[in-house]
């Protein structure tokens, strides 16, 4: 992975950058020891790292302003940082830039449960900001994985989805409105409690802008009243294909399931030896969970269990009460865990049009024995999100690379049968070199013309999200 | 000019001088634009209906009756439900897609499911210096690159010309009814819906009429569960009256029908709900009609009525969908110049549909 060759005129003058930052923020707000900088030094994707030249930690939108007016008059790079949970390296710093993290920025500054939402200053976690309404028997409804850490920042950057978003759809569509500080230190003000804002919609531009047309400070979040149960089924098939039209024939009867998982056999298989949820040994597992009162449950479950019946299924297990709901979710829930027993994994997550499934779980399973690296498939197949994860040795030599030529060649599979790279995780710099397979040249060119707008030197999370050589005129301008 | 393909836009954009003023179905005259009609009307047909994927797309000048056609043969539907502006603004003509998308359109239930910039999955498009551009594609969960998708939904043709649009589409219900609470003023009306919005009965549209002081509330969904939902819903409710179960015109409320014909101007204006009742008393309309729980006024006033003075301190915006004045509130400083930024950007001539947006 490549990354610029950092800018040595700004890291000749860190004393200098450091000791104009300390003027406007606490001392504990500046982290420039070289030991201490390596606390930042990755994100989620932890094969990359690399120290920050250093770290700020700003408490509120002035203090962010502040050190972006600094950093914009004397040319050095920013790195915004939510929770640094990305898996994609979207806050992988550079060794001249100053990381700025949010962290300390997580209040909640308002809740209207009449107009239904909540204001938070972004470094808030996600799940917590479902612990500041749930008591009113509210929640906010994107829910990724990492949820109990990442922050809605970073959720914001990259549009964070998660397994409900079939119903309830992913960051963008729970965002109402962002203070935002630009590059240059200008504070704007986009959207609000209200719906729509007018003009260009540039609260949809900004969110799953992986930090680079500015820094979110503060987020009004749609909050939603919390459905009076849920429910979720378990069935079992022995084969991916007949898995895969279960899935578009619930879809076609109209039922709308908040989640519908699926897992297949080596995915299976070692979640069975980790968490032991007994789940049945097959090819292909569905979770799929409704919502409602315990009657619509009931009706809807029905349903679902009559299609599936229809197919063949090896296990159709229903969930009576929380208890069995808990089991049926605890395998899916420790899924990542399960296969990080194993070795290391690189989780990717293209998304594919949902009939392409069986194709594209037969020509990983093809290129996992061409590879000589076990692969395991989660997915989120209501919306065909997949997240295959490959297996690999991170101390034998040459492994890392032979997974990422791997998965390199399933995100091209992604694209090729009209789905795109990444679903959620974001491109950061773990995707960057793939944007050529999924646009064109004129394509990359209108999406970094916004980022000419918002941020005119290309100071902010630069080396990400487009391939180096299409950024380079702008980067080095 | 009525380019018949993608390529064929392209080649006339760039060759031509003066301003564009670009048309679907000319069905929603807002904005005052002038220049050569360009129309996408060549550029119609569904390409790809992929009902098991919720998925559908579609030239940008495919009629949306079209659209609404295929999908209900698979019971599906545009779950936005897109208003259709004839009757208000008194044209004719078919609705398109693209222009739906350009003036990101939605109705009653974008309140629960969404706008259409919320639906659309993917776009291409040629702007203003005749690049072919995509952004986003047919599936549902997507985050590669900038999601120019949501900034092409109503920017009103400003960034370039729409020549196709994803969308993902969901299943039509088996059964609908409408709740109707009568007599509230418009401040209890609104607490009602707030109320109905906060509850767990998934309520799918939310409307008041002063005018006749009966406040609406739509349940959707399969019959046992609307049955059980509407029941639960007239027992929360209680407390604002009896709930009595009506036809529910809600066509009639989405397309604003009860200002067609009628003299003056129309605003459509969005804030807080909470707040909305106060500013309608304060607008000088001659008539109002609250949407989205109240978030969404419908306000016909006398021609020239300055709405945005009445706003300041109130957090929202106005828009005048029809009248002579200036169509879209001003943005602050900051905001404007990024617009302006984009728009140089994407139609380095200002050439696209010029001023229509500021």
């Amino acid at each position: 992975m490549q990354m610029p060759i950092p800018d040595a005129s700004v890291i000749e003058h860190k004393d200098q950058i450091v000791a104009r930052l300390l003027a406007v923020l606490p001392r504990d707000a500046v982290i420039a020891d070289v030991v201490e900088t390596r606390a930042y030094e990755c994100d989620g994707l932890t094969a990359y790292r690399c120290p920050p030249m250093c770290a700020v930690l700003p408490s509120n939108t002035d203090e962010v302003a502040s050190v972006l007016k600094i950093c914009h008059e004397l040319g050095v790079p920013v790195v915004p940082r939510g929770s640094g949970t990305s898996l994609a390296g979207g806050a992988l710093p550079t060794a001249d830039c100053v990381i700025l993290g949010v962290a300390k920025m997580n209040g909640v500054i308002e809740t209207n449960y009449d107009d239904r939402y909540i204001r938070v200053q972004t470094g808030r976690t996600n799940l917590s900001v479902t612990g500041a309404v749930e008591a009113n028997g509210f929640f906010y409804a994107p829910d990724p994985s990492s949820q109990l850490a990442c922050a809605i920042a970073g959720n914001i950057a990259m549009n964070s989805g998660g397994a409900h978003c079939l119903k309830y759809g992913v960051t963008t569509n729970n965002l109402l409105g962002v203070t935002m500080v630009m590059m240059d230190g200008t504070v704007v003000d986009i959207g609000g409690a209200y719906m729509d804002a007018g003009g260009l919609d540039l609260l949809g531009v900004i969110c799953g802008s992986e930090g680079q047309l500015g820094v979110v400070t503060e987020a009004t979040l749609r909050i939603l009243p919390k459905p009076e149960g849920a429910r979720p089924v378990l069935i079992g098939y022995d084969s991916s294909e007949v898995a895969g039209q279960v899935v578009t024939d619930i879809i076609k009867a109209g039922v709308l399931p908040v989640a519908i998982e699926f897992m297949d056999r080596p995915c299976i298989e070692a979640t069975e030896n980790f968490a032991h949820a007994g789940y049945p040994m097959c090819e292909a597992l569905l979770i799929v969970e409704v919502e409602g009162s315990d009657a619509e449950i009931d009706a809807q479950l029905a349903l679902i269990m009559k299609i599936a019946a229809k197919h063949n299924p090896v296990e159709l297990r229903e969930a009576k009460d929380a208890d069995e709901a808990g089991r049926i979710w605890l395998g899916r829930k420790s899924a990542f865990g399960a296969m990080g027993q194993i070795n290391d994994y690189m989780c990717l997550d293209g998304t594919i049009p949902v009939s392409e499934l069986p194709y594209v779980l037969r020509r990983i399973s093809e290129m996992s024995k061409e590879f000589g690296l076990d692969v395991g498939n989660v997915f989120h197949a209501g919306d065909g999100n997949m997240h295959p994860l490959i297996l690999f040795d991170a101390n034998k030599e040459g492994d890392l690379e032979l997974c990422e030529e791997f998965g390199a060649e399933i995100l091209k599979l992604c694209v090729e049968v009209g789905g795109c790279l990444t679903g959620e995780h974001g491109v950061g710099i773990e995707k960057r070199d793939l944007m050529h397979v999924q646009f064109s040249a004129t394509d990359l060119e209108a999406q970094m013309a916004v980022k000419d707008v918002f941020d005119p030197k290309w100071l902010l999370n630069a080396a990400k999200v487009f391939p180096l050589d299409a950024s380079e005129p702008r980067r080095v301008a | 000019m009525t380019p018949t393909s993608e390529l064929e836009l392209s080649d006339m954009i760039k060759a031509v001088n003066g301003p564009l003023r670009i048309v679907g179905g000319g069905t929603r005259p807002i904005g005052h634009v002038m220049g050569e009609v360009l129309s996408t009307a060549a550029l119609s047909g569904i390409t790809l209906h992929e009902p098991g994927a919720l998925t559908l797309v579609a030239r940008a000048g495919t009629p949306v009756v079209d659209i609404e056609a295929t999908l209900a043969t698979q019971n599906q539907r545009l779950a936005f439900e897109p208003m259709d502006h004839r009757a208000l603004m008194g044209t004719s003509g078919q609705p398109t897609i693209g222009g739906v998308v350009a003036a990101n359109i939605s109705g009653p239930r974008r309140i629960s499911v969404g706008a259409c910039r919320d639906f659309l999955l993917g776009v291409r498009f040629v702007d203003g210096a005749g690049n072919i551009v995509k952004n986003g594609g047919r599936v549902m969960k997507n985050v590669t690159g900038y999601d120019l998708v949501k900034l092409m939904a109503g920017a009103y043709g400003t960034l370039g010309v729409l020549t196709e649009v994803s969308f993902k589409v969901l299943p039509a219900v088996e059964a609908e009814t409408t709740l109707t609470l009568s007599g509230l003023d418009d401040t209890t009306a609104i607490q009602a819906m707030s109320a109905g919005l906060g509850s767990p009965f998934e309520v799918t549209g939310v409307a008041h009429d002063p005018a006749q002081s009966l406040t609406h509330f739509r349940l959707e969904g399969f019959a046992a569960s609307v049955a059980y939902r509407a029941d639960a819903l007239s027992k929360l409710l209680a407390p604002f009256g009896i709930m009595q179960d009506t036809a529910g015109d809600w066509s009639a409320i989405r397309d604003v029908t009860a200002f067609a014909g009628k003299t003056g101007d129309v605003w459509r204006i969005s804030v807080k709900p909470s707040e909305a009742a106060a500013l309608a008393a304060k607008i000088g309309a001659d008539a109002v009609q609250y949407d989205w729980g109240g978030g969404l006024i419908w306000a016909l006033c006398p021609v020239g009525t300055d709405v945005r003075t009445a706003m300041i301190g109130t957090a929202g915006h106005a828009t005048l969908i029809r009248g002579t004045g200036q169509t879209f509130h001003p943005e602050p400083a900051p905001l404007a110049d990024i617009s302006t930024g984009l728009r140089a950007r994407f139609d380095p001539r200002g050439i696209l549909n010029t001023g229509i947006m500021g």
